[in-house]
């Protein structure tokens, strides 16, 4: 399997990704 | 309006905030610099005129990078200490009951900004430096070393997005 950090688009889309997953953990450490 | 007013502690703290802006473009501006058009042009580049990269742009462009990193890290902190914020942002808001969503999206961009922070000075500009030749190492690890260097620098890339949302959304929590 070819590393994703090999690709700037696929990069830059786990860039995203965790930043939805950042929001999630906003919300549940102010909730 | 007296000058007292003006340089006061709101003020200071202002100032921080717009250095620690000005310094994370510098840095953050050739962290994307690197990943989105130098790496990505080096191969359209005839070979004879490489060189002209690794030995002129890349040395340069690499002192203002990591540069950047260290000055937006340590204005960061200084804003951070300023706005009374250090210890909350330091612990992602948990230090208080309730815990506040701000602190927690500044903390988390703040420990993101910390990894790459780590990863500018203690990753890839060793590694840089044995791509470069300012280190002498042999060509398998020269060779191991740029491509960890190059793994680092995406990594930050990555962790750069969800930084940004960190410091950016501090308003709207």
């Amino acid at each position: 399997m070819k590393n994703p950090l090999d690709s700037l688009t696929q990069t830059v889309v786990l860039g995203f990704v965790l930043t939805v997953i950042m929001v999630l953990v906003i919300h549940a450490i102010a909730a | 309006m007296e000058w007292g007013e003006i340089v006061s502690y709101a003020w200071w703290t202002f100032a921080f905030r717009w250095l620690h802006v000005i310094f994370g473009i510098m840095w953050i501006g050739h962290l994307w610099y690197f990943n989105f058009t130098q790496t990505p042009t080096m191969p359209k580049i005839p070979q004879e005129l490489r060189p002209g990269v690794a030995r002129y742009i890349l040395p340069e462009a690499l002192w203002w990078f990591r540069w950047g990193a260290m000055l937006t890290i340590i204005s960061g902190l200084i804003l951070a200490a300023f706005e009374k914020k250090l210890v909350g942002v330091i612990t992602i808001g948990l230090n208080t009951s309730p815990h506040i969503a701000s602190n927690a999206s500044l903390g988390i961009g703040m420990w993101l900004g910390a990894i790459m922070w780590f990863n500018v000075w203690f990753i890839i500009w060793p590694g840089q430096k044995k791509n470069l030749g300012l280190v002498q190492c042999t060509p398998e690890e020269k060779a191991r070393a740029t491509r960890i260097a190059g793994l680092a620098s995406r990594v930050n890339t990555l962790l750069s997005i969800p930084m940004l949302y960190g410091m950016t959304s501090v308003h709207f929590y």
